[in-house]
């Protein structure tokens, strides 16, 4: 780093704004026309947009029901319980950027203030309480990974593990009715909070189930790469709907009479199914980059196949393939939208019921375009952050 | 077994890795005929308490309900077999229109996205990162209740130059009505076709023969287009009459219809494909090496030839297979049309499982005919790719 | 490598086991797939129960603790969610009289919204105790689809609403016009069969659920749309503008709506069935549940005292407790305090009584004596 501040960059050309205009906005006729017709465009629509948002837009529909499309019918009481898991996800997320991400200052700032920032939305006062709890527990998180990194490494990877149980133990509660944590059914799950939990559970148990098909087809035993292969073309071939309707519809009759499946459960089986198959394939192509050397390498150092594999290809092969993977985490994110389809109340199936309120009838453009920036903010902030982080750590290139 | 391997590998067979390996095949295997009969036992004595057995047969059954967009004659009387296949057909023009539609409009944006006037360059960027980041279900309900739905009502039609109308009851284009001469018409284009095939080899022994480039494609294509012209004018009654629609009634009638269903599931799938495919042709042409560029400039070709005869042939070997991906992930994207409400192949499909309560053989049905066009469209682009493949030595 | 491979099978295997392939089936034959039997979450007690017979239902509910019941979230006096997230309607009210019979508890009920294509699926598979979801009583449904129809809460007919100002005053003022409906329904039938035997040509416009297609009725994607007259009732009242619709005076047919339960057990069918005709009764002898305690201390007439479980073991013979008649009313009420709750006259989606009223009053309901 130091090294290259000290080399000074080569002279450019300097230009007015004349200058620059002229070069990158009318180099040639065809540029200039272009050019026009760009601008004409873009005046077109911004102004539209605007003139429908500020003027014809009832955005009332979305501040009245922003409770709904954040976690459903999830009882109100029980509501601090949602905030003191994120508040722990929040802590591991401060403490993780400073341990490991002390250089990202954009994505440190973006991540810790993301919850601050939400308050601009027409939350109530107790939401937005709680928002400034969020940012304030982040950067205590960071303040005390800064001052600590090298202590609390294990500590807080041991963190992120509990961190999923944690969620959903919170979230489903464990006491009976009455209790400090009653149980919340998954009946009552529902908007970004169901959203989330589908995408972060099918991502998570896809990928061992997709490394495990990866590597089962790259197999030298027949029947098992057959059955690799088999399982990935069936599901990459299918329409992700149709393994919705499959589990939704026609486990039930799969199973021994009486036993039942919960249905959010089906939902995440179903994404999980989905995404090892396409995640398998991405793996193999990150196994292929390996080259041969370093399997030969390992094994004249003694380490036997199973070693082989933990400690020197799928590290490597892994850690090649991460912007993939996040790639993928934002796919299964936005695709889970589709459980709306078969009766679950995630953002989009929320969207609908709020729909069909009698005070927001004819209100779709307000609540889908709504619906979309959430997708849209949080899909390009995943792929915008991991970038940055990308770039400060190093990952994906060797 | 036992015995043999002890002898051969002096290691008990235990921790031979070729009994070993062959074991846990079999252990595998049977594993999942286990559970595969397991299941197969639970489904077969479900469905024989609702006194069902497993067959295709209820395929001819009477469907019983009615259908908004046929392609081939259907009223409540046809078959379960025929809905399905209205389904199929309807779920391959959403596909075709689809893929053509979106390979124009994704490499319109990939060039775009490579433009040298800096306003083109960053509108086609933030297209491509607005639409990516989109979940494809909310973009096409969107589209339609959000737009084809918002449109006038039938009796405050708007009318585009050309009779296009536009209501919340589909958008009405003039369409061709045949006449009388039609078939002699259709019989004029097919020669146009044989003379365009017999132009398309011509050219191609020529340039083969004198290593020029002769701009084939738009010879073989002026072949046909001049000779069905001609045709059209030497015809004694015009062989098509244009017809445009008129609103009658409650409905448009007359000229094409296309529905606000079909108009906002292609418009969604080729916007939102089109991204992608933007995406993938823009990183096909930053693949083709700088110096090929400058190359063919100093060999004296002009920017057109330049992109036409060395860029473009060499981005499509990098730009095919993602790609092929693209269309198949258009293909089955369009089941979403369950959505809007447009009968579709698993729109369809559904339709005839509630009916007739056939949940697994309408699934397998269903999972069978999308792993078809999945097969046959990678097929096809493979045989595409191989025929476009650089000759190695 | 070798054994790496081995080892990797040997989880492959595990793996398959566990979470494996519900991916897809095959042709047909014998399919791939496997599903993960191990990790299914049984209801705690109930775990594996023989194939329904008589009397497991009632053990299962019991053993479970609540009843779960099959309904509808989107018919405004039927089943549907309130601006608070409760249930409310007449179909989740008879859910609750069921609990009440059960366990003396009207709350003692999940209600598990279902769609119009899945009911039938989660009711034969055990997903719900009893399916109460406006759904209509039809030969197919009362065999081919594994089910009882129990008895009729709800006597209904299929209808057809138009703007007031289309012009459209029968169905063949609908010729050459679009009608919205909703798919896996016998309206969608319905609507084949009385349009084709009319001669009228029209263009059906299809949707997966009620919402959409009342969203698409009131963006005027169609010229008129078709369901239950109850459910265009109700659902006018969430209209934009409620006036501005009229239901057309015809009925394409009789839609009997009724709670349904799965083919084989016979006790739960009977004490499905003896609640629906507990409410009906408690109308009839006037008791209602403010009224059901004084009436119950003062009892005199031997067939209120047999309902109110004062005489005759009645409950004892449906499996349940004697008091069975007195929850009911006591904790949801008799069939017209439910009727007016969701459907009286002074809710939004007020239907007049109509045939659903008792046979003393011109109605047809009608509750076989308890004795």
């Amino acid at each position: 780093m130091t090294q290259e501040n000290s080399i000074l960059p080569p002279l450019t050309e300097r230009f007015g704004i004349l200058r620059w205009l002229r070069k990158n906005l009318f180099g040639s006729w065809l540029d200039a026309a272009l050019t026009i017709i760009g601008a004409f465009i873009i005046y077109w629509a911004v102004t539209g947009l605007l003139t429908w948002a500020f003027t014809v837009a009832e955005w009332k529909v979305v501040s009245v029901n922003l409770r709904l499309f954040m976690v459903g019918q999830y009882p109100l009481q029980q509501l601090w319980r949602l905030w003191l898991a994120l508040g722990f996800l929040m802590f591991l997320t401060g403490n993780s950027l400073a341990i490991w991400a002390r250089r990202s200052y954009v994505a440190t700032i973006l991540l810790l203030a993301f919850p601050a920032l939400l308050t601009l939305l027409p939350f109530g006062s107790e939401p937005r309480k709680w928002l400034i709890i969020l940012s304030l527990t982040g950067v205590i998180g960071w303040g005390i990974g800064w001052s600590k990194p090298q202590a609390l490494g294990r500590s807080v990877i041991f963190g992120w593990i509990l961190s999923l149980p944690m969620f959903l133990l919170l979230t489903r509660g464990f006491t009976p009715e009455g209790g400090t944590m009653p149980i919340v059914g998954t009946n009552l799950w529902g908007g970004l909070l169901l959203t989330f939990l589908l995408t972060v559970v099918g991502i998570l148990f896809s990928f061992p189930l997709g490394v495990f098909l990866a590597l089962g087809r790259r197999s030298e035993l027949p029947i098992i790469r057959l059955a690799s292969v088999i399982y990935i073309e069936l599901v990459r071939g299918v329409p992700l709907i149709t393994i919705f309707f499959m589990a939704q519809l026609m486990l039930p009759l799969f199973l021994p009479p009486n036993w039942t499946v919960d249905r959010i459960l089906r939902a995440m089986v179903a994404v999980t199914l989905f995404s090892a198959a396409y995640l398998a394939e991405n793996v193999r192509g990150g196994l292929q980059a390996i080259p041969k050397g370093q399997f030969e390498a390992a094994h004249a150092l003694g380490l036997n196949g199973a070693q082989t594999m933990v400690y020197i290809i799928l590290p490597q092969a892994l850690r090649l393939i991460i912007p993939i993977l996040v790639g993928q985490f934002i796919a299964v994110f936005k695709d889970t939208a589709l459980v709306a389809i078969v009766g679950l109340f995630d953002l989009v199936g929320i969207a609908k019921t709020v729909l069909a309120q009698p005070d927001f009838l004819g209100l779709q453009r307000e609540v889908y375009v709504f619906i979309s920036l959430i997708y849209w903010v949080l899909s390009y902030g995943m792929s915008y952050l991991s970038q940055q982080l990308e770039v400060k750590l190093g990952v994906g290139n060797r | 077994m036992q015995e043999s391997a002890k002898q051969k590998a002096t290691i008990p067979f235990w921790r031979d890795e070729r009994i070993l390996n062959i074991l846990g095949q079999v252990v595998f295997i049977i594993g999942l005929l286990f559970i595969g009969s397991l299941i197969y036992q639970n489904m077969k004595a479900g469905l024989a308490r609702q006194g069902i057995s497993l067959s295709l047969n209820f395929l001819k059954g009477i469907s019983g309900f009615d259908i908004a967009e046929t392609l081939l004659p259907y009223s409540r009387t046809s078959s379960y077999w025929r809905a399905f296949q209205i389904g199929l057909l309807n779920t391959l023009s959403v596909s075709i229109v689809g893929v053509i539609a979106s390979t124009v409009f994704g490499v319109i944006l990939g060039v775009a996205r490579l433009s040298t006037s800096f306003l083109i360059n960053r509108l086609a960027a933030f297209y491509l990162e607005l639409i990516r980041n989109l979940s494809l279900l909310v973009f096409l309900i969107f589209w339609y209740l959000g737009v084809f739905l918002k449109l006038p009502r039938v009796k405050e039609a708007v009318i585009w130059p050309g009779s296009i109308f536009l209501t919340n009851r589909g958008v009405g284009i003039p369409w061709g009505l045949p006449t009388d001469s039609y078939q002699t018409f259709r019989l004029i284009l097919i020669v146009g076709l044989i003379l365009a095939v017999g132009v398309f080899f011509l050219f191609q022994s020529y340039s083969k023969r004198t290593g020029r480039a002769p701009l084939t494609t738009l010879w073989t294509l002026l072949t046909f287009v001049i000779v069905g012209v001609v045709g059209w004018f030497i015809l004694p009654e015009k062989p098509l009459t244009f017809d445009a629609p008129v609103i009658e009634g409650l409905n448009m009638t007359g000229g094409k219809v296309l529905s606000p269903e079909f108009m906002a599931l292609t418009s969604g799938l080729v916007l939102y494909t089109s991204a992608f495919i933007g995406e993938v042709v823009r990183s096909g042409i930053l693949s083709v090496s700088k110096g090929q560029v400058e190359a063919s400039r100093a060999l004296g070709l002009n920017g057109f030839q330049t992109l036409r005869l060395i860029v473009f042939p060499q981005a499509l070997r990098v730009i095919i297979p993602p790609l092929t991906s693209q269309y198949l992930n258009l293909i089955k994207n369009s089941s979403l049309a369950i959505a809007v409400g447009y009968p579709d192949l698993f729109y369809i499909s559904n339709a005839i499982q509630n009916q007739s309560g056939r949940a697994v053989e309408m699934f397998s049905l269903v999972m069978i005919t999308y792993l078809m066009f999945s097969l046959i469209t990678s097929v096809f682009m493979n045989w595409y790719n191989r025929r476009i493949k650089l000759v190695e030595r | 490598m070798r054994k790496t491979l081995w080892i990797v099978s040997l989880l492959l295997v595990a793996s398959f086991v566990l979470a494996a392939c519900g991916g897809a089936s095959t042709t047909g034959g014998e399919p791939v797939t496997v599903v993960e039997t191990v990790i299914v979450e049984v209801p705690a007690e109930g775990a594996v129960v023989a194939p329904s017979g008589y009397g497991v239902t009632l053990e299962t509910v019991k053993a479970r603790g609540n009843l779960i019941c099959g309904v509808n979230s989107q018919v405004p006096g039927f089943g549907y969610i309130d601006a608070d997230g409760n249930f409310s309607g007449i179909d989740v009210d008879y859910c609750r009289a069921l609990a009440a019979a059960i366990f003396g508890d009207a709350n003692k009920v999940e209600f598990r919204p279902v769609t119009a294509a899945e009911r039938f699926t989660a009711l034969q598979s055990g997903e719900i105790d009893v399916l109460s979801r406006n759904t209509t009583w039809s030969l197919v449904r009362d065999t081919e689809l594994g089910g009882n129809f129990t008895a009729t809460t709800f006597y209904d007919g299929q209808g057809m609403m138009v703007p007031a100002d289309s012009g459209i005053n029968s169905l063949q003022d609908l010729a050459g016009g679009t009608v919205c409906v909703q798919t896996g329904t016998t309206t969608e039938l319905n609507l084949a069969d009385v349009m084709s035997s009319l001669g009228i040509a029209y263009t059906p416009a299809v949707y997966e659920d009620a919402d959409s297609t009342f969203a698409a009725y009131a963006e005027e994607r169609c010229d008129a749309v078709t369901t239950d007259k109850s459910g265009l009732v109700s659902r006018r009242t969430v209209l934009a503008d409620p006036s501005a619709h009229v239901i057309l005076d015809v009925t394409m047919s009789k839609e009997p709506l009724g709670p349904m339960v799965r083919h084989g057990d016979d006790q739960w069918f009977d004490i499905a069935q003896w609640t629906v005709f507990a409410m009906i009764a408690g109308e009839e002898f006037g008791i209602t549940s403010a009224n059901v305690d004084s009436v119950r201390s003062s009892a005199t007439a031997p067939e209120v005292m047999r309902l109110l479980g004062l005489e005759g073991d009645m409950g004892l013979k449906l499996g349940l407790n004697n008091d069975w008649g007195y929850n009911i009313i006591k904790l949801v009420g008799n069939y017209e305090e439910v009727y007016n709750r969701s459907l009286g006259p002074d809710t939004p989606t007020y239907i007049p009584r109509g045939y659903n009223s008792l046979y003393t009053e011109g109605g047809l309901l009608y509750a076989p004596p308890v004795r």
